[in-house]
Order: C-alpha cells, then sequence, then structure tokens
C-alpha cells in the first residue's frame, strides 16, 4: 500500500525524509517488509508442520504410483540386459543365463514373491511361475534356456519376455494406465484393457454420477430449509439452526448407523410400513446395502454442509427487492424466478460444489451401507490398500482422484474463495 | 416471513404446503439422531421397537447394553461389582480402553492444533501476510483432499519413519485433519478484530507479548475454543486414519464402532451412539454460547 502511495507522489514529495534523515519512500518500503517478513514467520511453523505431516506424505505416495522396484530391485542382472538390449529382441542364452542367476539370489533373498508379485499385477499367473522356479532353483544348470523351458514351459513365452521388460524399469506410467483401464500390448504400444477387466473408469462415473446426484438432492432439501431459516426472525431462526447444527455435529458413524438402524430389512421405516399396512412382509423395500442406502445416508450427512453457505448468502438479501418486483405485477412465482433466485446463486455454486467435493471422496458411508452397488472409487483404493495389496495401483488411483478433486477445489477458490468457507 | 395480506388462495395454499416440505426436511434432518436415544434402551436384541417399548411397558426397556460397554473384554464380568471390578473394567474393559485412546488422542492433537493454527491465523489476518491465498489453499486442503487419500500417504510415510503403530503418528495425523477448522474459525474471529486495540497497547508501552496476552488473547479467545472444539470433534470422530495407521493399542471409539457395524451390529452400538449424540449436544451448545459471547465481546449484532 505504501509503495503505491509513493509513486503516485509527486517528484517533489519523493525526498521527503523521517526525522533521522533517511528517505521517507526507504523507511516506508523497510518498515513493509519487515511486517510482512513478521506475517510470514507467525504462518511459518504451522506451514511447515502441515508441508511435513501431509504435503510430503501425498507426494510419497504420488511417487509411488509411477514408481515400483519390486522387479529392478531384485533381479539386477535380467534388469541390465533389458537395458543393454534393444526392444524386440529374441532373448538367448545370456538372457536366460542372467535370469537363472537372478532367480536363484532372489530365491536364497526371499524376494521371489515380491518378483512375481510385481511381475503378475501386469500378467495374471505368472506369481506361482516364479515361486515355484525359485523352489527348484538350486536344480537349474546351464545351458539355462533349455533348463527354464523344462521347469515350465511359460519361460519360452514371447509376452512374458515383454512383460518382464517392462516391469524391469522401476518407473513406468502403467499402474496410471490400469487406473483408467488402459493396458500396454507385447509391444508396448497401449491398448484398453479386456473387457472383463474395466471396473475403474465405469467407478469413477459412478462415483461422480452418484456424488451429482447427492449434490442435487441435497440442494433440493437444502434449499427451502435455508430460505426458511433465512426469512424468520433471527429469534426464531437460530433455535431452528440448531436442527441443522446438530447433525453436523454428531459423529458420522453415529448417523450412519442411525441409517442402517432405520432402513434396514427389519428395520424402524420397514416396520413402520408393514405395520400401517402399506407394505407385506414379502413386499420390505431394500433401501440399504445398495446405492439407495448410500444416496441417503450421504445426502443426510452433507445436507448441512449445503445449508450452511446458502444461508449466509440468502439472509443479507432485503426482501424488498421481491416486494418491488411484486408490486410491479410479477406474479410471486416470476418475482422467485427472476428476482429472488439470480441473488442465491452464489450460496448455490458454494454449497454445489462443497459437497460434491466431499463427496466424491467420501469412504465411510458408502463402505458401511453401499453393499456392491453402492461402493465408489474409495472403497477401491482401500480394497487395493488393504486387501489385494498392489499399493501403486491404490497409489495411481488415489492419484487420479486426487487431481480430480484439486480441480473442482481450484475452481472453488477461483469462484467462491477459500475465506469464505464458514462453518456454522 | 408473514402472509401479505393481499395473497391469493393459491399462495396461503403454497405457503402451507411450504411449511409442511421444510417440517418433513427438519425431521429427515434429525429423526435419524434422536431414533438411537430410545432403542439403546431395548431389553431385546433387536433395532427396532418392540411391542412393549410402544405400549411404554417399563420391562420393554433396560440397561443391558450400556453393562455391555462396561463388561466387553473384562476379565472377570461376572465378580461381584465392588472396587476390583471396577479396576478390572478400568483395565480391561474395551469400550473403557478406546474412550481413553479417543481422549488421548484427541486432547494432544487437539492442542497441537490449535497452538499452531491459532498462531497461523494471526499471521494469515493480518494485511500484510504475502501469498495469503496461496498458503490458505494450502493449509484448508486437508479438509478438502479425501480421507483415503490423506490416509494412503500416511501409512506409506509412516512406515518409512517408523511413526506406524504410535500414538504420536495418529496424534500428527489428526492434528493435520483439525487444523483447518482452527485456521477458519481463529480467522473469522480475526475479521472483526479492532487493530487499533493493540496499538493503543503499544503506544502505552506494552511489549508485543504483553499486548497479545492482555489484549489480543481474551477478545479472540471464544473464536480459539470453538476452533479447538472442532478440531477436537473432527479427530473424536476419525475412523479411516485410525484404520490406516493405528495398531492394536491405539484403537480409538470410532474405530470400534466401525468394527461392531461391519462384523456384527449389536445394540450396544446404539448405546455408544447414544453417549455420542449425548457429546455432541454438549459440545454444540458450548459452541452456540461462545458464539454469542464472541458476538457481545466484539460488539458485532448480526446482521
Amino acid at each position: 500500500m505504501a509503495d503505491m502511495t509513493a509513486d503516485h507522489m509527486p517528484q517533489a514529495a519523493a525526498k521527503l525524509t523521517t526525522a533521522d534523515g533517511r528517505p521517507l519512500k526507504a523507511a516506508l518500503a523497510r518498515a513493509q517488509s519487515s511486517a510482512r517478513r513478521r506475517a510470514f514467520l507467525l504462518v511459518l511453523p504451522l506451514l511447515a508442520f502441515v508441508l511435513l505431516t501431509f504435503i510430503l506424505p501425498i507426494g510419497q505416495m504420488l511417487h509411488r504410483s509411477v514408481h515400483n522396484n519390486g522387479f529392478s530391485a531384485n533381479m539386477p542382472l535380467m534388469t541390465q540386459w533389458f537395458a543393454d538390449n534393444p526392444i524386440g529382441t529374441q532373448p538367448d542364452e545370456a538372457a536366460f543365463a542372467a535370469l537363472a542367476t537372478d532367480i536363484k539370489a532372489a530365491a536364497v533373498a526371499r524376494t521371489i514373491g515380491i518378483v512375481g508379485t510385481r511381475v503378475n499385477y501386469e500378467l495374471s499367473g505368472t506369481r506361482s511361475l516364479f515361486t515355484a522356479t525359485g523352489r527348484k532353483a538350486d536344480d537349474l544348470a546351464p545351458p539355462y534356456q533349455a533348463a527354464l523351458v523344462a521347469a515350465d514351459e511359460q519361460w519360452a513365452d514371447p509376452v512374458l519376455w515383454a512383460t518382464m521388460r517392462q516391469v524391469a524399469r522401476a518407473y513406468s506410467p502403467n499402474f496410471f494406465l490400469a487406473a483408467v483401464d488402459l493396458a500396454r500390448d507385447t509391444d508396448g504400444s497401449i491398448i484398453r484393457a479386456p473387457e472383463d477387466r474395466r471396473v475403474y473408469v465405469m467407478l469413477f462415473i459412478r462415483t461422480f454420477v452418484l456424488a451429482a446426484l447427492i449434490t442435487v438432492c441435497c440442494l433440493i432439501l437444502g434449499f427451502p430449509i435455508a430460505h426458511l431459516l433465512a426469512t424468520l426472525p433471527l429469534r426464531w431462526s437460530n433455535l431452528l439452526m440448531i436442527l441443522v447444527l446438530l447433525p453436523f455435529w454428531t459423529s458420522l458413524l453415529v448417523r450412519t448407523t442411525s441409517w442402517i438402524v432405520l432402513l434396514q430389512g427389519q428395520g424402524v421405516v420397514n416396520n413402520t410400513l408393514v405395520a400401517t399396512g402399506i407394505l407385506t412382509d414379502d413386499t420390505r423395500i431394500q433401501m440399504i446395502y445398495n446405492q439407495a442406502g448410500t444416496i441417503i445416508a450421504m445426502t443426510h450427512i452433507l445436507l448441512p454442509f449445503m445449508i450452511l453457505p446458502l444461508y449466509s448468502v440468502m439472509r443479507p438479501i432485503p426482501p424488498s427487492y421481491v416486494r418491488a418486483a411484486r408490486s410491479l405485477g410479477a406474479t410471486s412465482w416470476t418475482a422467485f424466478r427472476r428476482i429472488y433466485l439470480p441473488q442465491t446463486l452464489p450460496g448455490i455454486g458454494a454449497g454445489a460444489l462443497l459437497v460434491f467435493i466431499l463427496g466424491v471422496g467420501y469412504y465411510i458411508t458408502p463402505a458401511l451401507v453401499g453393499g456392491a452397488s453402492g461402493q465408489l472409487i474409495s472403497n477401491l483404493i482401500a480394497f487395493h490398500m488393504q486387501d489385494s495389496l498392489n499399493w501403486s495401483l491404490a497409489a495411481a488411483l488415489a492419484a487420479v482422484l486426487l487431481a480430480c478433486v484439486l480441480l473442482l477445489y481450484w475452481l472453488y477458490d477461483r469462484l467462491i474463495g477459500i475465506d469464505n468457507l464458514k462453518l456454522g | 416471513m408473514a402472509l401479505p395480506s393481499y395473497a391469493s388462495p393459491l399462495e396461503r395454499l403454497w405457503r402451507y404446503t411450504y411449511l409442511l416440505i421444510c417440517t418433513a426436511i427438519f425431521i429427515f434432518l434429525i429423526a435419524p439422531i434422536l431414533i438411537v436415544i430410545p432403542l439403546s434402551f431395548n431389553a431385546e436384541p433387536y433395532f427396532t421397537f418392540t411391542e412393549k417399548m410402544l405400549a411404554f411397558d417399563p420391562e420393554g426397556y433396560s440397561l443391558r447394553w450400556y453393562d455391555i460397554l462396561l463388561t466387553f473384554g473384562m476379565a472377570a464380568p461376572e465378580a461381584a461389582r465392588d472396587g476390583a471390578w471396577w479396576a478390572d473394567v478400568w483395565e480391561n474393559a474395551t469400550w473403557v480402553q478406546v474412550a481413553k485412546n479417543s481422549a488421548i488422542v484427541g486432547v494432544f492433537s487437539t492442542l497441537l492444533a490449535t497452538v499452531l493454527g491459532t498462531i497461523a491465523a494471526l499471521g494469515l489476518s493480518r494485511p500484510e501476510m504475502p501469498y495469503r491465498r496461496a498458503i490458505m489453499a494450502v493449509l484448508i486442503s486437508p479438509m478438502i483432499v479425501p480421507i483415503i487419500i490423506t490416509a494412503t500417504g500416511l501409512f506409506f510415510f509412516y512406515s518409512s519413519t517408523g511413526l506406524s503403530g504410535s500414538y504420536a503418528g495418529v496424534v500428527l495425523a489428526h492434528a493435520t485433519l483439525g487444523i483447518p477448522f482452527v485456521i477458519i474459525t481463529v480467522t473469522a474471529t480475526l475479521i472483526g478484530f479492532d487493530r487499533s486495540l493493540s496499538r493503543a497497547a503499544a503506544s502505552l508501552g506494552a511489549s508485543p507479548t504483553t499486548s497479545f496476552f492482555k489484549i489480543t488473547m481474551p477478545l479472540i479467545m471464544p473464536g480459539v475454543v470453538s476452533g479447538a472444539l472442532f478440531a477436537f470433534v473432527t479427530s473424536f470422530d476419525e475412523v479411516v486414519v485410525v484404520l490406516f495407521v493405528a495398531a492394536h493399542d491405539q484403537q480409538t471409539i470410532p474405530r470400534q464402532m466401525w468394527n461392531g457395524i461391519r462384523e456384527q451390529i449389536s445394540p450396544a452400538i446404539l448405546s455408544v451412539a447414544t453417549i455420542l449424540v449425548v457429546i455432541s449436544i454438549a459440545l454444540l451448545a458450548m459452541v452456540e454460547i461462545l458464539r454469542r459471547r464472541s458476538e457481545k465481546l466484539r460488539g458485532v449484532t448480526p446482521y
């Protein structure tokens, strides 16, 4: 600010000096820069903390999504041979000798399973090939080509060799390709994955569709509530606001449990419907452990995130605008549509983006009430982390999801501004 | 917003329909939270109201699921309920252990998040803060990034640094997750803070430290406390990070609930849920009181 004023001053004024004789401009600039430094130093500890405990781990995870040295670290000779010979070279006796030596070493070091797992990610059914050959590694003798092919015919398979060439590079985009249902052909070109393995793109689409649906549900339910709260006298709206804030403060697991209790086959809702004669015992509605369960529970959980931004935009809208429109002859519908609704658009944008961002990454609720059809991409990441143990693929899927979320976050910051985020 | 006298019958009808719709939505919001409270006193192992409960027959209600919270995991649950029995509860009962862990992790992560977050918020709210927007975006990001991604990243990071399976690891992670809430609430409080008060203190000879503790701190205290409560609730409710990086010793209440829901859901879960609902009502009341106090302190009347 001071710099700006200084620039606009006439030449003569620039010669103003402070009491100790320094030029005013320099003194101001110095005071400014020390103020900036002080402000930055206050933020620095937290910034360093977040960089260390949050940004660094995520960076490490992103690195893992393109880096997997399961093969190259444990099969050094084989990796060297692939580096020395261009793509398309027929494996010769030297190659088989390198392979056999590496397998022997890996069997002794008990890393053959890691190698097999790594190859298995790209070409299924090969893990057992490596471990089985590893167990018989002591029997392998020159000529190695004949010995290995005798041990298992698959060692002569050119597809296996092409795959080994690919995994011999520690850095590879293959996990990202797999995360978007692509694969590599034997000659290294990119093709679509076999039809029965195309699950990830479908899951990403499902995640986005469900998140969009939940956002729309939240908007439909949240708009009337926010409008009511914004138009009631403050005394009443503060009281009713508690009904919105209580779910917001209640544990996620409690709310998810409640929905299980309410919606399950023998749950409160079904029992009430049966008791009132609307349903019979045979026609109980399956409302949970499927997509419907995910949508209902997540709408309930994310609804406060829609209501709060909408409310904070609606509250300051003066009611006289709508009244003016009415007095000029507009029907109440026209007045709402042409006058009121456009003024609430910033709130709708903020709420919808926030709900969508949070919805896309949801994990707990779909895992507990989603069944098979209500699983989102987060659940698949957790599956690869905990069950299939294909960590690189999990990291690649997480990276794709992260990119989508960051894009939306950037959009939110541009349109609404992070500073305008309010909680209750 | 009462109906104007010139409203047409159709508008009157719409007004009542609208109020009905709003009531229905409020019920949708609040019913799932309240429904668990009566059900947790069910005498039968069902998740629905039995006929005895509907008839308000005292036999239909019992405290057995609350009792299970104490006895589950104990060495000798059948023993006489004397001092030794309670010592056993304190030492061995599973739910008591997880509650202790939740409290330890919650308190330490809240302290860390609040202290660091408040100091940073002081810097962020200064007009001369450089790169304000970008830094703010980084500091808020733990709230925005899907929790599964954070947990995955921490899993790799902790296994390479030896923090996995330690209290320190869980505390650090929860502090990171709580920081955005502290930043948001404290910066919101600081927006209304009159900086000439600090200048007045300085001109009267107070050192920056004195002026912070005597002037700034009391004024922003309500915001800091509600930020701390937010951070505590975040930690108290967090399950995914615990799932990924905690060992058996560091199981928390939500982690144990997660187990209960996934494996064999029993009404004992509902009694835990009821206790948590009561806690959240208490926290909400506290935040509301603080908010009003802060508005009074700063002399702002809302809207």
